[in-house]
Formats: C-alpha cells, sequence, structure tokens
C-alpha cells in the first residue's frame, strides 16, 4: 500500500509536467501581456520606453523557451515565481484564498454526504412511493439550480431575518463561530447540487445492489433488515458514489467563481477571474497548477479509498 | 438423539416437516399476470432429501423462494395456500417472525456462488452472522462455531479462510462456505436451489457427496431444486416433477425413475444422452417450447408437446393416486405407467449418406501453445511482475473429414483456448494449425478471409452472442453480405429463409429480434448463421451447455442432422461427458492446457486409460436410482491446481489417486496404447 501510494505519487510528476507545458504555451498564445493591462489600462500617458523597462523587468523580453525553462526551474524547487501584478509571491497569493476556498469545499463535502447517504438510500428503499418521488425532486433541483442563484436565495431568506453573515473571513483557528457563521451559507449553495448528484448516485447504485444475489443471502440467513442495508448493501453501493464525490470535491476548490462573488468571499475562483483579467500569466500558471495538483491527489484519495471498500482491490 | 427423532418420524407421515398445501405465486408484469406456482403441494419429512424437478420457468425456484418469503416484491406474491412449517403456517407470520425462521429453521443454498457471498465482507463474518443473530452468540463462541463449520464442509486452513473475501477463494470452496451458513444454526431444512449447476463435474461430486453426508448425519431435511436428473437419482428420496407451474408428477424415487408415469417424466428422461445405456442413434426429444405462463392451455399444460395426445387432454388433468404415494396429472396415466405408451416421437432419421470418415484428416493441430502473461503483485512498486499462464500447452490432435472430435474438461483446462486458436481468434504462442493442408497460423488476411468461410463457430451463450439490436434476418445475412454471396435484396432474403428452415426455423422470424425467441431457437439462429457461408468446419463451443435439457436434445439432433446432410466437421468442446458421447466419434480429454487421452468414443467410455477420464466418468451421475446406489461415490479429491502454478510432472499427480514418484518429477510421454488411443500417464 505505501509502496503503491509512493509510485502514484512519483507518476504524478510526468502528469504534471504535461499540464505545466500545456498552460505556459497556451497563455502565450493569447494576445497581450500583463504589462500592456497594467499600464495602459488607466488610460494614463505611457511611453514605449516605460512599457520596455516593466517587461525587461519581468523577464518578458527573454526567449519564450527561456522564460519557461526559468518557470520549471522554479516549480522544480516549489517556487511558483512573483505575481506580475502585484509582485507578491504566487504561492503567498494562492495560499491566503485556498484556506477559505479548501474550508467552503470540506464544508460543503461533510454537509452533502451526511444529506446525500440518508437521502439516497431512502428513495431507493422506498422506491416508488411519496418519499422517492420527493428525493427526486429535490435532487432534480440541485443539478438544474445553479447554486449562485440558490445562494442568492439564502441570502434573501438570511435578510427576512434582519441578519446578514460577516463580511470579512476570519480563519476558524481564530474565531470558529464567526468563521462558520460566515463561510455555512455558501457551502450549502453549493454543497446542494453536490448532494444531489452524490444522492441519485447512491439512489441508483443501491438499487441495483438490492438485486444482487448476495442480498437475498443475507436475507436468507435472517439479517435484519437494518442490517441487510447497512453492512451487507450500502458498502457496496457507496463505490461509485466515492468517485463522483472526488470530482465534485476537486472542482470545489477552483470552479466558485460566481459563488464567491455572490457570498463577497474572496476565494480561489475570484482570484482565478482577477487574474485572467490582468494578464497575470505567473498567478494563472501558479494557480492551474495547484489546481491540477488537487484533482492528481484527489484521484489518489479516491483509488485508495476503493482499496479500502472493495477488498477485491488490492495495491501492492 | 437427533438421528433417532429423524428416523422415527420418517417413519410416520403423520407429522411432515414441511407442508406445501395449494401454494399459487402471481407475479405481476406490465404485460399481465404470470401464474408462476399454480396449486402445488407437496410434503417433507424429518431428515429426507426431496427433489422439485424442472425446467426453467416451470416454477420451481419460485416456489423455494415463496417458503423463505423472498419472492421480489412487489411483482411476485403468494396468492392462494399454506406452507406448514412443522404445522405453523410461514405465510401468517409477522415480518419479524418470519425473520427469525430465515437461517435459523430453514436455510436456503443458491445456484451461484460466485455472486452469492457479499464481496467486501470477510468469510468469517458471513458465516458468524446468523450464529450472532439467531444463537446469540458473542464474538469469540461465534467464531469458534465457524472454524468447527468450516472444518466440517471440508475447508482446510480453516483461521486463515475467516479473514479471507469471497474472491480469494474458487467456486467450489465458495460453495463450500455457502454451505456452512446453511448449516450454522442447525436448521431443521435446507433449500437448495440449483447448488451445483455452476460448478464443474468433479467439484459437484464433492459437493454433492458433502450435502448428502451431512443431512444424514446431521438430521436436516433438504428440498433439492434442479433440472438434472442424475442428481435427484444419487440423492433424492422423493422427487416432484414440475411442469408449467404445476407439479405433474409425485412418487419416490424408484417410483419416479422405475414407472414414470407422465409422458413429460418419460421425455425428460429420454431426451438426456446417457453415460450408463448403449449410446442410441437419435435422442428422442420433447418438440415444442413449454406454454406461456400469461395464458396458459385450459387442460394439461403438457398436451400440445405430448406424443400421446388425446382429445380428452383438453379436458382439466386430476391429480391422481396411481401407487403408493405416487401420484401424477395424466389422463393416460394408467397406459403409460404400465408401459404401453412407449415409442415417443422419434423424429425420423435424415436419410442421407453415412458418414464418410475417411482417414483424410481436415484439421490438424501439432504442437499448439498459447500462454498469456499477467500481471501479478510484485515486490517492487515500479518493475511488475509478470507470470506465464500455459493456457494450452504442446496439444495436438488431428480431425478427419466428416468426423467429430469432442474435446471435454473442466473449466480453465484450455480447451476454449484450442477453439479460439484454430478459428484465428487468438495467435498462438507456437504450434502449427493446418486446415485442409494449408498452415493457418501465419496465413496472411487474404487467405484467412477465403478460410473462414470454411471454419466456423457457435457459441455458448445465445443470448449474449447475438447483437440485440439486429433482427435474426440481419444476423443470418450479414455473412451472405460480407462475401457478397447473394446478389440483391430479395436473393439474400431468400437465402435467409433457406437457412431458417434448415434449422427448423420460420421463415417469420427472420423480422424478430434476439430478445423474442426463446434459448433454443436463439441457439438455432446462431446455427444458422454459422451454416451461412457453406462451412465445411464448425466449432461448437459448448452449443447446448445454456439449454434445458428438453432443448438440448433437440439442438444436438438438428447438429446431427446438419452433419449427416451437409457432410460437416465438427470440434464439439463441452464439459459434459454424456452429450460428448452421444455426439463425438472420438473424444479428447484436457487437463490444464494438456491433452490427457485421445482415443475412439467407445473406448473412452468402455475403457478409460487416464485416471483422470475415468474420474470424469465417475463424477458423473447417471439417471437412475438403482444404478447410482450401486456406485461408489468417488468424487476427485481437491481442486484444480492454478494455472499460474502447475503442477511439476504430470499436471494431474496432485488430484490422482494412482500417482507415483515419477509422476511428481516427469511429464509423461504423449503415447498410442494401441493404433487411436493416445494417452499420456505413466501408469496406463
Amino acid at each position: 500500500m505505501l509502496r503503491y501510494t509512493i509510485s502514484r505519487i512519483l507518476f504524478m510528476i510526468p502528469t504534471l509536467i504535461g499540464v505545466a507545458v500545456l498552460v505556459f504555451f497556451m497563455l502565450r498564445i493569447v494576445p497581450g501581456d500583463v504589462v500592456e493591462v497594467k499600464l495602459r489600462g488607466d488610460g494614463g500617458n505611457v511611453t514605449q520606453e516605460m512599457v520596455e523597462m516593466e517587461r525587461k523587468r519581468l523577464g518578458l523580453d527573454k526567449p519564450l523557451l527561456y522564460q519557461f525553462g526559468d518557470w520549471m526551474v522554479g516549480l522544480a524547487k516549489f517556487d511558483l515565481g512573483k505575481s506580475m501584478w502585484t509582485d507578491r509571491p504566487v504561492i503567498e497569493e494562492i495560499l491566503i484564498r485556498l484556506e477559505l476556498s479548501l474550508e467552503v469545499a470540506i464544508l460543503a463535502t461533510i454537509f452533502a454526504t451526511l444529506l446525500s447517504v440518508p437521502l439516497g438510500t431512502m428513495a431507493a428503499l422506498f422506491r416508488d412511493t411519496w418519499i422517492d418521488y420527493l428525493v427526486r425532486i429535490v435532487t432534480i433541483g440541485g443539478l438544474s439550480i445553479p447554486s449562485f442563484w440558490f445562494g442568492m436565495l439564502i441570502i434573501m431568506s438570511l435578510l427576512f431575518f434582519n441578519w446578514l453573515p460577516p463580511i470579512t473571513f476570519t480563519p476558524i483557528y481564530v474565531d470558529p463561530v464567526a468563521n462558520l457563521t460566515q463561510l455555512i451559507w455558501p457551502a450549502m449553495a453549493v454543497g446542494y447540487r453536490y448532494c444531489a448528484v452524490t444522492a441519485r448516485m447512491i439512489r441508483s447504485s443501491l438499487l441495483e445492489v438490492m438485486n444482487e444475489d448476495y442480498i437475498r443471502t443475507a436475507r436468507a440467513k435472517g439479517v435484519f433488515e437494518k442490517l441487510v442495508v447497512s453492512r451487507h448493501a450500502l458498502r457496496n453501493a457507496l463505490l461509485p458514489a466515492i468517485t463522483v464525490m472526488g470530482l465534485e470535491f476537486a472542482f470545489l476548490i477552483g470552479g466558485l467563481v460566481v459563488t464567491e462573488q455572490v457570498f463577497n468571499l474572496n476565494g480561489i475562483g475570484q482570484l482565478f477571474v482577477q487574474s485572467v483579467a490582468r494578464n497575470d500569466f505567473m498567478l494563472i500558471q501558479g494557480m492551474v497548477m495547484m489546481i491540477a495538483a488537487f484533482y492528481v491527489f484527489i484521484n489518489l484519495v479516491v483509488d485508495l479509498l476503493y482499496g479500502v471498500f472493495d477488498p477485491r482491490i488490492r495495491y501492492g | 438423539m437427533q438421528a433417532e427423532t429423524a428416523a422415527t418420524s420418517r417413519a410416520g407421515p403423520a407429522a411432515p416437516l414441511l407442508e406445501i398445501e395449494n401454494l399459487h405465486v402471481h407475479f405481476v408484469t406490465s404485460r399481465g399476470v404470470v401464474r408462476a406456482v399454480e396449486g402445488i403441494s407437496y410434503t417433507v419429512n424429518r431428515g429426507e432429501v426431496v427433489a422439485i424437478v424442472g425446467e426453467s420457468g416451470c416454477g420451481k425456484s419460485v416456489s423455494a423462494l415463496s417458503i423463505m418469503r423472498l419472492l421480489s416484491k412487489p411483482a411476485g406474491r403468494v396468492a392462494r395456500g399454506r406452507i406448514l412449517l412443522e404445522g405453523r403456517n410461514l405465510l401468517e407470520l409477522s415480518d419479524d417472525d418470519m425473520r427469525a425462521v430465515r437461517g435459523r429453521d430453514i436455510s436456503m443454498i443458491f445456484q451461484e456462488p460466485m455472486t452469492s457471498l457479499n464481496p467486501v465482507l470477510p468469510i468469517g463474518l458471513q458465516i458468524m452472522e446468523p450464529l450472532l443473530i439467531h444463537l446469540q452468540m458473542d464474538d469469540a463462541r461465534a467464531r469458534t462455531r465457524a472454524l468447527e463449520l468450516l472444518q466440517q464442509v471440508g475447508i482446510t486452513d480453516g483461521e486463515r479462510r475467516l479473514a479471507q473475501y469471497p474472491h480469494q477463494l474458487s467456486g467450489g470452496m465458495r460453495q463450500r462456505v455457502m454451505i456452512a451458513i446453511g448449516l450454522a444454526c442447525n436448521p431443521k431444512l435446507i433449500i437448495a436451489d440449483e447448488p451445483t449447476t455452476a460448478l464443474d463435474v468433479t467439484i459437484q461430486a464433492q459437493i454433492l457427496e458433502l450435502m448428502k453426508d451431512l443431512s444424514q448425519r446431521l438430521g436436516i431435511a433438504l428440498v433439492i431444486i434442479t433440472h438434472n436428473l442424475g442428481i435427484v437419482a444419487r440423492y433424492a428420496d422423493r422427487v416432484n416433477v414440475m411442469y408449467a407451474a404445476k407439479i405433474i408428477e409425485q412418487g419416490t424415487a424408484d417410483e419416479i425413475f422405475g414407472k414414470p408415469a407422465h409422458p413429460y417424466t418419460i421425455g425428460l428422461m429420454r431426451s438426456v444422452p446417457r453415460l450408463d445405456l448403449p449410446r442410441t442413434k437419435r435422442l428422442e426429444t420433447i418438440e415444442g417450447l413449454p406454454p406461456d405462463l400469461r395464458d396458459p392451455p385450459a387442460g394439461c399444460r403438457f398436451a400440445p408437446r405430448c406424443p400421446f395426445r388425446i382429445e380428452r387432454c383438453a379436458e382439466p388433468v386430476p391429480f391422481l393416486e396411481i401407487g403408493p404415494g405416487h401420484r401424477t396429472a395424466c389422463h393416460r396415466a394408467d397406459e403409460v405407467a404400465a408401459g404401453k405408451l412407449v415409442a415417443l416421437a422419434a423424429p425420423p432419421a435424415p436419410v442421407a449418406a453415412a458418414k464418410t470418415a475417411t482417414a483424410k484428416s481436415i484439421l490438424e493441430v501439432e504442437g499448439l501453445k498459447k500462454y498469456f502473461e499477467v500481471q501479478i503483485a510484485g515486490q517492487s512498486a515500479f518493475v511488475r511482475e509478470r507470470a506465464t499462464v500455459k493456457a494450452v500447452d504442446d496439444v495436438s490432435f488431428t480431425i478427419a473429414a466428416g468426423e467429430t472430435l469432442g474435446l471435454v474438461g473442466e473449466s480453465g483446462c484450455g480447451k476454449t483456448t484450442v477453439g479460439r486458436a484454430i478459428l484465428k481468434l487468438d495467435d498462438p504462442t507456437a504450434g502449427a494449425i493446418r486446415f485442409a493442408g494449408i498452415e493457418i497460423t501465419h496465413a496472411s488476411p487474404a487467405v484467412m478471409r477465403e478460410l473462414r468461410r470454411k471454419i466456423q463457430v457457435i457459441f455458448q451463450d445465445p443470448y449474449s452472442s447475438l447483437n440485440p439490436r439486429m433482427t435474426v434476418g440481419e444476423i443470418v445475412g450479414e455473412p451472405l453480405g460480407v462475401y457478397k454471396l447473394a446478389r440483391g435484396a430479395a436473393a439474400q432474403r431468400e437465402r435467409v429463409v433457406q437457412l431458417l428452415e434448415q434449422v427448423g426455423l420460420f421463415p417469420y422470424m427472420a423480422e424478430r429480434y434476439p430478445h423474442e425467441l426463446s434459448g433454443g431457437q436463439r441457439q438455432r439462429v446462431g446455427i444458422a448463421r454459422a451454416l451461412a457461408l457453406e462451412p465445411s468446419f464448425i466449432v461448437c463451443d459448448e452449443p447446448v451447455s445454456a439449454l434445458d435439457v428438453s432443448i438440448q436434445g433437440q439442438i444436438i439432433n438438428l447438429l446431427e442432422d446438419l452433419q449427416a446432410r451437409l457432410g460437416l466437421t465438427y470440434l464439439f468442446i463441452a464439459h459434459d461427458l454424456a452429450v460428448v458421447r452421444h455426439i463425438s466419434d472420438r473424444v479428447a480429454v484436457m487437463y490444464l492446457g494438456r491433452i490427457m487421452e485421445i482415443t475412439d468414443r467407445d473406448e473412452l467410455y468402455a475403457n478409460p486409460a487416464h485416471p483422470y477420464s475415468r474420474a470424469l466418468l465417475d463424477a458423473a451421475p447417471v439417471p437412475d436410482p438403482r444404478v447410482e446406489r450401486g456406485r461408489m461415490p468417488r468424487a476427485l479429491k481437491g481442486e484444480l491446481p492454478s494455472p499460474l502454478t502447475p503442477p511439476t510432472g504430470c499436471v494431474f499427480h496432485t488430484r490422482c489417486p494412482i500417482a507415483g514418484d515419477i509422476c511428481r518429477q516427469q511429464v509423461p510421454e504423449v503415447r498410442e496404447l494401441k493404433a487411436g488411443h493416445i494417452v499420456a500417464c505413466h501408469k496406463a
């Protein structure tokens, strides 16, 4: 297991190098650069000389391959370079926001898991009854309602009680209450969809599992129906749900562009939009690398979880 | 003491263990109500073995599941009747009371050992579960009992096994675990639904011996549900024959096999080829198909297929007693039982030229080897370790034009791989295959294209080998299009009709899709497709093993007719020795990738030279209780070794009853005992 994990982590390297090559050169295909936006953006008087100087300072005057090599050498040292806009290290820029995004993703996962497992299970066990219909309506809603819109609904209902969540981010280790009262709402907003996807997955896989021969065997042994479901069926039915949850989680790290806007959160999504608008190549590259690493890592976690849940899968 | 009570109650039929009274089971489907079981009644006494025999869809499994109240909800329900266990009506129990009966008083063993155990739970827990629930044992005691149970069902090394998962056990082992689960709480009754159908013959014999032995020793009554009359003859005390949702004959095993009184029972017995009787030219078959249970005929349900049908058969049949404990539902039962109506509709033998089995060989396989590389979990994470599975190892044989070579062996012996190599679906690792003098292992695609016309295949599973989105006409016509054998749509349609008629299907079926046909009809479609290119050689890969016995007979007869009429040559791959004996001229026996024996059919069955051939013949049950009781249970010990680590020397020595030192050290030469009798054994 340990060997397998180490080898998988090592195999992440070529994947990430591929991502690095792609993102670096694709960004260079896009016309314009950060200097143009930075200096000309205000419509001020800018001489060609100033532009050249800034370019030189940022290293944009060097040949493309040289720039690439520079960046790659940095990557090898876990140095993502400096933001071309703020001059602060990219790592720093990301880490400030990552704390928030990661927490929202984790809260959403907890919320979705707590809700989707019972919902999906109930729907499957009471198939074609009003319980099932209700769950199906609720989950269809989760799939079709955009999370930012659902977020606005949440804010409006909070306003109804004349209360609004705090606007500034407080880390959870400073003040857990202030932290949670701020982040629980966006986590619910994005967790709804998450929960819906997972609940539907659990429902359909549980329906399938309940028809398996070994469920009949369990019943023929006189196992209590509750145990038949929890011990015999759910463990088998949760396997496909784990895959979905992993992908959803990775998405939540970087994909909450509009929802962050609605809740006025300074997360990864916001930073992404900002840096793209500013042509801040270094920051964009750094973020893409970070998110790619997250995806690959979560995939590994999902695979390892499979091994925990399903004894037929053994990594040696 | 238990044995004593079992013995006394067996004598007195006054207090049966289980009584089924007038049981009706209905399934509500979108296309109407299927009356899957209609008014069956039978009893099971303590310690007795009762068999329910019938073909698929006759309601035998459904009736067993309704005893356990495990019918799939909400479609299936018991519409009428009583199920009494020691006088208590199971149908009136609350759900929780019924749950307490399941696994405690009645256990059930299912057909598919591969899917009947939970893949994510260790087998220890699965065995201990009923003990923890029904007997409120604590973990330690349940564990001790589980170890004891594993020993009882013949699994050694129990400590280690308890922690293992089902995928780490072979099929036979899993069925032993299922039996251990069934025995856990010392039930009064075990229901076994086709317990050995998914297993190989040698393993089947082991499992059945085990069940019989345990039920006798522990005084447990056994209900065996099966389609295999041989099993019934060997193990059952009393027999119920079901047909189309009803029991049509009931009696002791001796009565049923000795004086069968229903034409269906007779048909069932005659349509299986038998190892203990001289080989007949043709199998007598039951023509036609069982009725649709949504709308069955009003009178005798077997009448449409019955050769002795008279006018009165359209009237409802009473279930009458014709002897002590022997009841049957036939208007002409007396005549049938008296043996007055013997001649079943023996289909006319085809007026064909006698087999021209000349010495001219059409197919020569020489030193064929097929190795598969597999990855195994190794020590290092980076260097994947590989192992070689020798699926086929140095196999040679020839087939003469117009003859049938049977290729038998248990699953995993490499027989299908040989077939695939001949069809060039796989490239062999080494060796030569010559078809009509042309070497095909290295043949160019152009040569192969021509040869494929001559070499065709019939697959095992008619359910998955036909494309469900194509009509029968398209399936049969497709090869004609590929080889441009029919000019124009009209000519193709005409040829398709001709092919369908040749295999006993009706022209209108060309418009149907495979799912609208029965299993036997589908297999006929597969045969028609194989015949479309007018081949001279057909690889038949287990063509009848997925079919019901009465249908099996029809297909075997069809294959024989076609061979006689079209001068075909067959390689007939199968695991059923009786079927192989019936259809083959010569037989090759394979074990772990090697040929053990090749000889003339009659020679093999009369004087098998190889101990493995002998073991296979011994393990196959024969549908006659008197013969069976006289036979010694000589089930082959142990299981098929892993092909990853085959035994040294003779691959069979680990299971061979007569193996000596030389067998462990040297691979036996393939030698000719006498003309045409080839064997690979040091001791033969």
